[in-house]
């Protein structure tokens, strides 16, 4: 079995590029890849058109943020970083120069002298980074660097990431299974399964217009509903529901739906209505999230439905649990997928 | 009336008690096995020799002037122990020399026993292990055997042309030399191994990400790294090297004595004792001089890296 097969992306120079996927699809194959750690069996890996596939990792300008960061125990924070200048012969008043200027892009400057092992996960993430982007990569890859942080932490270090890429344009690579990670912080994104690359787009692309059943599950919390569904001239469907209501959708590129088909309605894209609606169902369970509450629909058709709701202040959401409702599904919500 | 102070000092004096007796066992086999004799060679090194072996319980310094000085056969002064000197230097010279070839022959044999795959690992620390199933004194024969004039090593050497007649290896510095790194190549590998085994190998593949060469991953990142284990294997083979009894007197013939050899004699044919305590004496005090300035050294190396 081969861990890729046959993928085929193109990175454009100075984006945050994420490969989003879960364990095991092969998103970590690919970085070690173009970082040069593995070899591939066939293909190309183009750089600025010259194919670094053959070069051994020392020998290309790319550089890595492993996820266990991977720093030199027996170094300092900033002997760390000058490792990969000082391995490119680059003079010494020049690399303290460079170091002095990364450990304060990292904002590190208190701790140059400090081994590794002496500062916090935050800390090491910061300086693995710095160690990382001295160099000055043409292309940078960062390994799920977030995942051993905690919450709050991870946060931050989202926005810093974010600021550093801005800041260097240097093109970054990110590996994450996190789905809401890739959302926030990539200009675009590739959702990948067993080995597959499955949709590329921006956040908004992949989020909204899913191109597979798989895309629009693994990323969001999502609805799944069986319909009949007609092309309408102009682009776009019909979508008859199980209900006998006919409600408009998108349909996923490169694909012409023909009778049963899955459609893809997002939670916060509809809503639950006393009444009919587009969808009848009888209210299951409701969960209060802070920001927003989910109402569980168990619908009529013996499905389930998520509806996603804002909170307000002053009132709680305005149904109860057994309650009969309706859910009525916004004009642009829904989405017609591969299967 | 007793307060809970005066109840917990009790138990904890108790308790004190209570580990000093249970650890009695191990501090009588430290002195029965450890100290005792130690202060035996060091009462035996001041005494004067008998006639026939053993000891007169006669105080003297002789033995200890014996092992730096010799009194000349006719005009009964002083002057350098030449004879001890020369096998003194021998001693540490080709014990420095094992050293070395052991840590470079072993050093790429534990890394590539570390960088197998776990469950073949097992099979080749097994594999360097099996000498030691052997008596020693078999494998040093069987090493003569190799290298002896008329052994395999010269046979070869005679019949791919390399040479026409035998090459002189037995009793000489090169056959010791050679017994020795063959011995000792085990206790290099061994604790080289255990601190490569434990080497995280993605700090070499950072290495190579950050655009060292293969050579620089390993004098940078690999060899920092595994310090311990150089230093406990330098340690492993140097100090057994120093006092070498069987494979010199083996692979060396009377000849090339080493200190262990020396020590023998005089607690053999020599029939001097207190020059035999003494000179043990001796190479223990080398042996914890040497091994004293080694770990000052390397940890002050290990500063300044960091």
């Amino acid at each position: 079995m081969a861990a890729l097969d046959n993928v085929s992306v193109v990175i454009r120079e100075n984006e945050f590029f994420t490969l989003l996927g879960p364990s095991g699809c092969g998103k970590t194959t690919l970085l070690r890849l173009i970082a040069g750690f593995d070899f591939p069996t066939e293909g190309q890996i183009l750089l600025h058109g010259q194919d670094i596939a053959p070069l051994p990792p020392f020998k290309r300008p790319v550089n890595t943020v492993f996820q266990s960061y991977a720093l030199f125990p027996h170094m300092t924070v900033a002997q760390n970083i000058g490792f990969g200048l000082e391995m490119l012969g680059k003079p010494k008043d020049e690399v303290t120069v460079r170091v002095d200027q990364m450990l304060k892009l990292v904002k590190m400057e208190a701790l140059r002298n400090r081994k590794t092992s002496q500062i916090s996960g935050g800390q090491q993430q910061r300086v693995a980074l710095a160690r990382a982007l001295a160099p000055q990569p043409k292309v940078l890859l960062l390994d799920e660097p977030l995942s051993a942080l905690d919450y709050k932490l991870r946060k931050e270090m989202q926005i810093e990431l974010k600021r550093l890429q801005h800041e260097t344009g240097i093109t970054f690579i990110f590996v994450t299974h996190d789905q809401e990670e890739a959302l926030t912080m990539s200009d675009r994104l590739a959702v990948m399964s067993a080995g597959k690359i499955l949709q590329v787009g921006s956040p908004w692309d992949i989020y909204d217009k899913p191109s597979e059943r798989f895309v629009a599950d693994f990323i969001g919390e999502t609805n799944f509903l069986t319909a009949k569904v007609q092309l309408v001239a102009g682009g776009g469907a019909n979508a008859t529901l199980s209900s006998g209501k006919i409600i408009p959708a998108t349909v996923a590129e490169n694909l012409v739906p023909s009778g049963e088909a899955t459609i893809v309605v997002r939670p916060e894209h509809a809503r639950v209505v006393k009444g009919e609606g587009h969808l009848p169902g009888v209210i299951d369970n409701i969960v209060y999230f802070g920001t927003d509450t989910n109402i569980h629909v168990r619908l009529d058709d013996g499905g389930a439905f998520i509806v996603r709701q804002q909170n307000t202040r002053s009132a709680g959401c305005g149904f109860e649990l057994g309650e009969h409702v309706g859910i009525l599904i916004a004009d642009d919500a829904a989405q017609v997928l591969k299967d | 009336m007793t307060t809970a102070a005066e109840i917990a000092a009790r138990a904890e004096r108790e308790d004190v008690r209570k580990r000093w007796l249970l650890s009695t066992p191990a501090l009588v086999i430290i002195f029965l096995a450890g100290i005792g004799p130690l202060l035996v060679v060091v009462l035996y090194s001041f005494l004067t020799p008998g006639p026939y072996g053993d000891v007169k319980w006669e105080f003297s310094t002789d033995a200890w002037v014996g092992v730096f000085l010799q009194r000349d056969m006719f005009d009964d002064t002083l002057g350098i122990a030449d004879a001890h000197l020369s096998i003194f230097l021998r001693s540490v010279r080709l014990s420095f020399a094992t050293t070395i070839l052991t840590l470079i022959f072993g050093f790429p044999t534990a890394y590539f026993i570390a960088t197998r795959p776990e469950r073949t690992q097992a099979l080749w620390l097994f594999v360097i292990t099996i000498p030691f199933w052997t008596n020693l004194l078999i494998r040093t024969f069987a090493v003569q055997e190799v290298i002896r004039n008329e052994g395999i090593l010269n046979n070869a050497l005679i019949w791919l042309g390399v040479t026409s007649t035998p090459i002189q290896i037995l009793y000489t510095d090169w056959a010791i030399g050679i017994g020795m790194v063959y011995v000792y190549l085990p206790l290099m590998v061994l604790p080289l191994y255990a601190s490569m085994e434990k080497l995280d190998f993605r700090l070499v593949e950072a290495g190579y990400d950050l655009y060292a060469t293969r050579f620089k991953v390993l004098t940078r990142i690999i060899i920092p790294l595994v310090k311990p284990g150089i230093i406990a294997g330098s340690i492993l083979v140097f100090i057994p090297s120093l006092g070498a009894y069987v494979t010199p007197r083996v692979l060396g013939g009377g000849r090339q004595m080493m200190l262990g050899n020396l020590i023998e004699l005089q607690f053999g044919a020599g029939r001097n004792w207190p020059l035999g305590a003494a000179l043990a004496l001796t190479l223990t005090i080398i042996v914890t001089v040497a091994l004293l300035f080694y770990v000052r050294y390397a940890a002050q190396s290990e500063q300044r890296h960091g």
